[in-house]
């Protein structure tokens, strides 16, 4: 029986034959409709996804003329993280000149907004260097990260040792200061941003601390939005579920925990967001084949239920990615291939 | 993590425009400066180049349209529009504001303070 190659989330290789690269297929899917009680994907979906992993070759690529843009987050910090020693100047000039980046993105390397607001002075002549320089459009990003709210770094008790204790209306009363903290510093870093002359703000790896979070970056995407009207505005997410870690708390009378992907987008497009991303996470104990029918089911319900243009996350541990920290070329190219067509998207 | 081939590369190869190799840079300005999905945005891009769909992701095709244009490409050769003097021609090519552009246009017209 022939068997194909593929690997599993962790990135391991293994070897299907098609009848069981045809069940991992199917039960993706199914586990996505499920969770989120969304369609699976079509038969004519599944047949696609089944040709994609039986291609024998070690990279794959859309048709001619699916191709979709392509956005970074974090983007001045990955060469420095492969101790390539560039300023940001030069990772921008990298980006545009050697890696065909349809749009760019600076960030500090200690990838949040707490930490950036205070190194703004030295962020702000940075980009406005970068822009005289350089042509693509330039994304400032960083987390909103609501950890970094707590104490000892921080200023609010933290939840997580209060829920032990049973100390739930505290725990939750700090999360809502939390998010208090993060909404201020987001439109902070997003002003003098905007005001040196990015073209947009870039929100990655939203809700990662749960409900709170992903309403602060909700509610500091309605006030950039009305202060600065031509902005752009992209929301990535940190996961496909919005973890109820307060699990009381509402934007715009919806609930926001357990909110999943197709229900995320339309409360960010109320809020003002240019740019949704949604982000699935790779299940380490399922096969490639797995792992993308689902993120692929999820994306396409999220594209379907969406005005603004989705830029899906497909990186290392999501949208189909394995976790590992140099992805193999035929795991991503299949990933990359297979979320565009399927499911329609604007961009990655 | 910090791996652009496993990472950027491969996706640029497998599904990217091409960024300013191609028109990429372009119809990534209308989805940020006008919240267009990707149709919307190619063939908005395509009619204001007076280029077919398909030529947008076409490098040798694009690295002529954008010395026609003058709107900046990879090869910068001498006296060809770099940086923000690109991007004065494709705010004004793409009818669309870029900030930084305004800017800049805001500072240059000051008056000189003596």
């Amino acid at each position: 029986m022939e068997k194909f190659y593929t690997r599993m989330g962790d990135g391991s290789v293994i070897e299907l034959s098609e009848s069981e690269l045809k069940r991992d297929l199917e039960e993706g899917t199914r586990d996505a409709a499920e969770r989120a009680k969304i369609p699976p994907l079509s038969e004519d979906d599944l047949r696609r996804l089944l040709e994609i992993y039986e291609c024998p070759d070690k990279s794959v690529g859309v048709e001619r003329g699916k191709e979709v843009i392509l956005s970074y987050d974090s983007g001045t910090t990955k060469f420095n993280r492969a101790n390539v020693s560039v300023s940001k100047l030069q990772s921008l000039q990298i980006y545009e000149r050697m890696l065909g980046a349809d749009t760019m993105e600076m960030g500090h390397m200690d990838y949040s907004y707490k930490p950036a607001k205070s190194i703004m002075w030295i962020e702000q002549p940075t980009l406005e260097q970068a822009l005289l320089i350089t042509i693509p459009a330039l994304f400032y990003g960083a987390m909103p990260n609501l950890g970094l709210y707590t104490q000892p770094d921080g200023p609010c008790p933290n939840p997580m040792g209060l829920i032990p204790q049973g100390k739930i209306s505290e725990a939750r009363a700090a999360q809502e200061e939390m998010a208090e903290h993060a909404v201020k510093d987001m439109v902070y870093v997003g002003s003098v941003m905007y005001e040196s002359g990015a073209d947009g703000i870039n929100f990655d790896t939203t809700a990662a601390a749960g409900d709170a979070e992903f309403l602060a970056a909700l509610r500091a995407v309605e006030i950039l939005r009305k202060k600065y009207p031509q902005m752009c505005i992209e929301v990535g997410m940190a996961g496909e579920f919005i973890l109820g870690m307060h699990g009381e708390l509402t934007y715009e009378g919806v609930r926001l925990a357990g909110l999943y992907p197709h229900k995320q987008v339309e409360l960010m497009e109320k809020a003002g967001a240019t740019i949704f991303g949604p982000a699935i996470n790779t299940n380490t104990d399922k096969s490639c084949p797995w792992n993308v029918a689902r993120a692929a089911t999820f994306t396409k319900a999220c594209v379907e239920n969406s005005h603004l243009p989705i830029h899906a996350n497909v990186g290392m541990g999501v949208g189909g990615i394995p976790v590992t920290e140099t992805p193999p070329v035929d795991s991503v190219s299949r990933a990359s291939k297979a979320m565009v067509e399927i499911t329609r998207l604007d961009g990655l | 993590m910090g791996d652009p081939l496993g990472m950027h590369i491969t996706h640029s190869i497998a599904s990217g425009m091409g960024g300013m190799r191609t028109a990429g840079d372009l119809v990534g300005r209308m989805q940020m400066s006008r919240g267009m999905k990707i149709k919307e945005a190619k063939e908005y891009v395509a009619s204001k180049l007076k280029v077919s769909v398909s030529d947008l992701a076409d490098p040798v095709v694009m690295s002529e349209v954008r010395e026609d244009l003058d709107i900046g490409r990879v090869n910068a050769l001498p006296r060809i529009a770099k940086g923000i003097d690109a991007k004065f021609r494709i705010a004004d090519l793409l009818d669309i504001e870029i900030n930084c552009v305004n800017m800049f246009k805001d500072r240059i017209n000051r008056k000189l303070r003596v």
